[in-house]
């Protein structure tokens, strides 16, 4: 009986206690969890600088949100086949990287974000025309366009010099992108990357890119763009292990206004880590192409 | 329209351009024989010797980085017609200028470019050749040498040891998959080979000059080089501090590179390589395949890029070939090279077997190239 009594006593005082000093520890955990959106909470920060007295960016970085399953607040789901892969394809909840919380996409280009959610696992490549017109052009393992490479979760490395082009080295699909220091003039042609004109303003690396094929998506959840698409990319050291990562995105096709997205990325840190070729074609070919196969009808 | 139009060209310039080694088969042309000019160069002589131009040109002092290392810096393009080996019979390592244009127009010529001797057909495949060629594959190397390889002296690639049963049978799988290709009857996309599968290409070590798409950017920060190749768009990042090369169990179709500098000359190593079949150079065995590559820049505009290929379970010895790489116009720009974005033609060739299994008379005729 006596024992019974402490068994709910000691549990009970255990619990007032940790509300107590929750109250009183709240407001601190609230301002330490905010540097990761905030990047006035990290003391003033001037990054080393190369031979040309800019700012060292070169690294191994990485993101640590979950923007590539969706931009905005999403809760928890099944990912594809749970009942053959149980929660290995499951994809977790995370938080709106979206100044605002939400896309402000124009009325009638919703439809289309919702048509890329049903249509995001199907792919058909039976016909040269609409070769694109189904599913997440992750899944395909087509380059994933800016911003989307940034928060894939895969690293990325840069590699600056005092050339007047610093190179993005992608994982995921061995993608790649050239940033052209003050480079004037509009992108030739359209690409998958896009064409990326950069600019210091202080110690951030400002990237304007244009020229990006339509067909790249933004997430899994089917945020897209056109072809009009414009992004202005801000890369700021904040200490040697972080860097903040803004963008502003516009298109006026399928937004009603400029919109921004920003996350801290990480510097790997771990002794000879280096970027890793992930070279996903193969694991696409039965998906895309198995039906022309010798056997098939 | 215009991938339309790209699409069916593809099918001509893939066939044509992704595979080096029948390139490499097919420029069996005929130099005019006489003997080399006094006055001509003398070609590189093995990997033993590092920057081999420098011995005879002056060696190149210009530009280092500001953290000290040689300045490889910018576009750099690989193409030439000089054969991978010497045409057969011929002796000259070297050729005087008379001999090197008529050697020039012999290649071009076999690279089936201004030639209408073949009827519609064929003529319409030369006219994509024309409209893919890179011209600069049309010329031959600046010292005027007969072959790409430099070592064995000989200009050839030596002997072959024989292969285990076990390697056989890959190649003939192999080959017999490559006879479906060019039949026109492939069964599915994995046996395409890894460059028209857009998995690997010429962004593959060896660096060898292809039909098209012969630009390599070279990046370079402290500790690092970077090499870009244009074909596919992945980056080759090589770590200069000395590290240890990946694990024995983490392999890449790229393979993992270490460099260092020896005086002007970046030397790299390249080591574990995927075993997937066509991963190496002309099917090789990737577990005892080693390749290493120096780049050594001799003018403002040229690197010599020399190569080493050692597999004692393929050939008999190692063997060594040296190409340049010219500096584009540094107002040219490289491009994004998608390939597997719209990889049209993996489906055009599956479909058209598909096709000719239900009508034979669909069947590709062998025509003359």
């Amino acid at each position: 009986m006596g024992s019974r009594f402490w068994r709910v006593i000691i549990p009970l005082g255990v619990a007032m206690a940790i509300a107590v000093f929750s109250l009183t520890a709240l407001p601190l955990a609230g301002q330490q969890a905010r540097p990761a959106r905030d990047a006035s909470v990290f003391p003033a920060y001037k990054a080393p600088r190369l031979a040309d007295g800019h700012p060292d960016l070169n690294g191994m970085w990485q993101a640590f949100v979950t923007a590539n399953i969706d931009l905005e607040d999403h809760e928890a789901q099944s990912g594809p086949y749970p009942e053959l892969l149980g929660a290995y394809t499951g994809w977790p909840a995370g938080q709106s990287i979206v100044e605002g919380g939400t896309i402000p996409y124009k009325p009638e280009a919703l439809a289309k974000r919702k048509q890329n959610v049903a249509n995001r696992m199907k792919a058909d490549v039976s016909n040269d025309k609409n070769w694109h017109a189904l599913g997440d052009p992750e899944m395909k393992c087509y380059m994933p366009g800016i911003p989307r490479a940034t928060y894939m979760p895969y690293p990325f490395q840069i590699v600056q010099g005092t050339s007047p082009y610093i190179l993005m080295a992608y994982e995921f699909a061995t993608a790649t992108r050239t940033i052209r220091m003050d480079w004037k003039g509009e992108a030739p042609t359209d690409t998958w990357m896009g064409w990326s004109r950069g600019r210091w303003e202080g110690d951030t690396l400002v990237v304007d890119v244009t020229g990006q094929r339509e067909e790249t998506w933004f997430d899994r959840a089917g945020n897209y763009h056109s072809d009009m698409l414009h992004v202005v990319e801000r890369f700021t050291p904040l200490s040697p292990y972080h860097m903040m990562y803004e963008a502003t995105i516009e298109d006026p096709n399928v937004f009603t206004r400029p919109w921004k997205i920003s996350f801290p990325l990480y510097r790997r840190t771990e002794k000879n880590v280096q970027l890793l070729e992930y070279k996903c074609v193969p694991w696409t070919e039965e998906l895309l192409y198995g039906k022309f196969k010798k056997g098939t009808k | 329209m215009k991938r339309q139009f790209l699409s069916s060209v593809l099918l001509a310039a893939f066939a044509a351009a992704v595979i080096p080694s029948a390139f490499v088969l097919a420029q069996t042309g005929t130099p005019a024989a006489s003997k080399p000019s006094p006055a001509a160069s003398k070609p590189a002589t093995g990997a033993s010797k590092p920057a081999p131009a420098a011995k005879t040109a002056k060696p190149w002092t210009g530009a280092k980085t500001p953290w000290g290392d040689p300045d490889l810096q910018g576009v750099w393009n690989d193409a030439t017609s000089t054969p991978m080996q010497r045409p057969a019979g011929k002796g000259e390592a070297v050729l005087n200028e008379e001999q090197a244009d008529q050697f020039a127009e012999q290649l071009a010529n076999d690279l089936t470019r201004d030639r209408r001797d073949g009827g519609n057909e064929v003529d319409v495949n030369r006219a994509y050749n024309e409209h893919w060629m890179d011209a600069r594959r049309l010329k031959i190397t600046n010292d005027r040498r007969t072959s790409l390889i430099v070592d064995p002296p000989d200009g050839r690639m030596p002997p072959a040891v024989p292969i285990s049963p076990e390697r056989q049978k890959i190649r003939a799988e192999r080959a017999a998959a490559a006879a479906r290709f060019n039949a026109g009857m492939p069964n599915v996309a994995t046996e395409l080979s890894l460059p028209i599968r857009c998995i690997i290409r010429t962004d593959s070590p060896p660096y060898l000059p292809t039909i098209y798409n012969n630009d390599f950017q070279i990046f370079q920060s402290p500790g690092y080089v970077v090499i870009a190749p244009e074909m596919i768009h992945s980056a080759r990042i090589i770590p200069l501090d000395n590290r240890p090369h990946l694990g024995p169990n983490l392999k890449q179709w790229l393979g993992d590179t270490r460099g260092h500098f020896e005086g002007n000359t970046l030397v790299i190593e390249t080591t574990n390589f995927r075993t997937d079949d066509g991963t190496v150079y002309q099917g090789a065995n990737p577990e005892t395949y080693k390749i290493t590559e120096r780049f050594t820049r001799v003018a403002d505009d040229t690197i010599n890029y020399e190569f080493t290929i050692d597999d004692p379970k393929t050939w008999t010895k190692p063997w060594t070939a040296v190409i340049p790489w010219n500096k584009i116009d540094p107002k040219e720009q490289m491009y994004e090279y998608m390939c597997h974005e719209d990889n049209f033609d993996i489906v055009h060739l599956l479909t058209g077997a598909r096709a000719r299994e239900k009508n034979p008379a669909l069947n590709l005729q062998p025509t003359k190239r």
